[in-house]
């Protein structure tokens, strides 16, 4: 049955396994075009139109970013067109003068350090916690989610320590739009996770306090929610009882992003076939055990898409604090455009412009960061 | 083997009932899966459960570790009956080891976690410790060089062998088997039936559900045939396989033995 190999020795045109040498690598491009892109006069037209559409739409965005754009300034008339004498695009020493509002809002300058120390912490633990190689991942976790969020507190509010006190009325701009998304995505995965847990519990009355909080919540628009949070929640609680505004709007979107999360990790429960709870049980693991050893770690690597796409929302979603007066990128932002002295055709694009990159670098590294944890978890990523 | 079935013996009779079943009756919905069955089975007994599929048989063997729960009569096994306390549960499930029909390692540990993870996790046992246990186990269902490696990475006979040892691992004093070479392909039948009767050989309390017959002949103590969820039959393999009392049972072997 055995076929008969070329010998190497006796194969004039010299026998190798994997048949034809590879080309060089310049032609392989050119050749790969020509078989792909310009293989018929449709395609070659369609290429060429879409070749003309990337530059239609990215020429004029840089343009306006780089080419045309004023870099230096200390005010609206160095960003005005007759006086520069050619066609202005972005008027980034705004920016620059607006910096300190845009990331620290209206908390004292004297102050800002402790801000930037906030954050120099968070990133110091976070970055080796997303790490998986450096070890001491348990001391890193319990310093980033028991320790951090305390130090965190005591920093920026201050009051205690010799800081003196700055409430939360003052901060504003990104330091509002962190604190906002980190609680809200740090604390709605575990409280999703119970809730979906709940809501597959066999205890009836867990099942119904979950389904019902998970209902109620996602209901209603996250609009509704900091208005209730701002305006009415303190005409329901006693006299005396004052909760800190920002307080209460972070504790009502992390409430209502855990409502969306639980939904999506009831999705992976779901997906994890009996037989693993069976193989789990039978082990004796128990409840708890079973979940957390056994299905939550194969439900939540099923979810991580779904996961990162609410984090991503959630972000963006910070923003509609501002129609609750409260300042965070973007409406630190606006404030600064009614200043007449940085006044010009362009500041409005300019401010825009650097809130998406602001906005895109965040979520676009949430969303790579999560591509890349769902390649290295899955099976074939580990051999 | 026959020495081995003596001691068995001598086992049974030195003392103690490993699992014991008085009327039990399990219901689902209309369907009455278990109907008053009653099974004695004694420290160091293999009793093999046949008969054909819905007649109960791995209703039964999971209403042993309560995966399913008995509605009627009582479920004693080594001495604690097992009730909705789920404490008590859980503490005849640390003692009853379980190898199903599906392969259902956990696909997200090694093989070596797989093996490791409920005697550091219930039994409280240092990693160092219950990774030793695990490599004796793995070496003993003859697959130590995969220890590494994720269960999706093995064949169908190797992961059962290996969700023996995982039960193996927690020193269970009874082994219970549902169906567990179904899933198989043919040519695995045999490492796992092999692993098996070792472990029958050194004097395991073992309940399977299987339709093997060539492994019932070579090491049950007895063979239960089951029918409609009752037990219709019970006797040691050559009295069962030579001369069955029955009708049904009959009929049963002269379809399953060609």
């Amino acid at each position: 049955m055995s076929l008969p190999l070329p010998d190497p020795a006796l194969d004039p045109r010299g026998y190798q396994p994997g048949g034809v040498s590879a080309p060089v690598r310049q032609w392989r491009v050119a050749g790969w075009a020509r078989a792909n892109l310009f293989n018929s006069w449709l395609n070659a037209a369609l290429t060429l139109f879409a070749l003309w559409l990337i530059w239609a739409v990215c020429w004029p965005v840089i343009r306006f970013l780089l080419v045309d754009a004023v870099w230096d300034g200390a005010s609206r008339t160095d960003c005005l067109a007759d006086r520069v004498g050619r066609e202005v695009g972005a008027c980034w020493p705004f920016v620059g003068a607006k910096l300190g509002q845009f990331l620290y809002g209206f908390y004292p300058a004297a102050e800002r350090w402790r801000v930037d120390l906030t954050a120099a912490l968070g990133l110091g633990l976070l970055i080796p916690l997303m790490i998986p190689r450096l070890p001491y991942k348990t001391a890193n976790a319990v310093l980033f989610f028991g320790v951090y969020p305390v130090a965190g507190f005591v920093l920026l509010v201050g009051g205690m320590f010799g800081l003196p006190y700055v409430e939360t009325r003052q901060w504003g701009g990104l330091l509002v739009t962190l604190v906002i998304a980190v609680t809200g995505i740090v604390g709605s995965l575990p409280l999703g996770i119970l809730l979906a847990l709940g809501r597959r519990s066999e205890m009836p009355a867990m099942r119904a306090v979950s389904i019902v909080f998970i209902e109620v919540w996602r209901g209603v628009p996250l609009i509704t929610v900091l208005f209730f949070a701002t305006y009415m929640l303190p005409l329901f609680l006693p006299a005396g009882w004052a909760v800190d505004p920002l307080l209460r709007v972070m504790i009502g979107v992390l409430l209502f992003a855990a409502a969306y999360m639980a939904e999506v990790v009831r999705g992976g429960l779901q997906a994890i076939p009996r037989a693993q709870y069976e193989a789990a049980q039978a082990l004796g693991l128990g409840y708890w055990r079973t979940m957390g050893l056994v299905i939550l770690p194969q439900a939540l690597k099923l979810v991580i898409p779904g996961i990162v796409n609410n984090f991503i929302g959630l972000f963006k979603d910070t923003t509609l604090v501002l129609i609750v007066a409260i300042f965070d990128l973007l409406g630190q932002l606006r404030a600064a455009f009614s200043d007449p002295n940085w006044a010009t055709p362009t500041t409005v694009f300019t401010g825009f412009a650097f809130a998406g990159i602001v906005y895109f670098v965040f979520c676009f590294g949430m969303s790579r960061y999560a591509l890349w944890m769902e390649r290295r978890l899955s099976p074939a990523g580990r051999r | 083997m026959s020495e081995s079935r003596a001691a068995a013996a001598i086992r049974t009779t030195r003392n103690a009932v490993a699992v014991e079943l008085i009327g039990v009756h399990k219901w689902f919905g209309e369907f009455h899966a278990l109907d008053g069955v009653d099974l004695r089975v004694m420290r160091g007994e293999r009793v093999v459960v046949c008969g054909p599929s819905g007649s109960g048989k791995s209703t039964m063997i999971r209403c042993i570790n309560g995966l399913e729960m008995h509605q009627r009569g009582r479920v004693i096994v080594d001495g604690v009956e097992l009730t909705n306390n789920l404490k008590r549960i859980d503490e005849v499930r640390r003692d009853v080891g379980m190898v199903f029909q599906s392969l259902n390692l956990f696909p997200h540990l090694t093989v070596l976690e797989n093996c490791t993870l409920a005697p550091i996790w219930v039994r409280h046992m240092p990693r160092r410790e219950a990774e030793a246990l695990a490599m004796q186990y793995l070496e003993r269902v003859h697959i130590p060089e995969q220890a590494r490696k994720y269960p999706g990475q093995l064949s169908g006979g190797q992961q059962q062998r290996v969700a023996i040892a995982r039960a193996l691992c927690m020193n269970p004093k009874i082994m219970l088997f549902d169906e567990p070479t179904s899933a198989l392909d043919p040519e695995m039948v045999k490492e796992v039936l092999d692993t098996m009767v070792e472990l029958a050989l050194d004097g395991m309390t073992m309940i399977v559900v299987t339709h093997e017959m060539g492994f019932a002949r070579q090491v049950a103590d007895r063979v239960v045939f089951m029918d409609y969820g009752r037990i219709v039959e019970a006797a040691p393999p050559e009295e069962f396989f030579s001369r069955p009392r029955h009708e049904r049972t009959r009929l049963f072997l002269s379809q399953i033995l060609h």
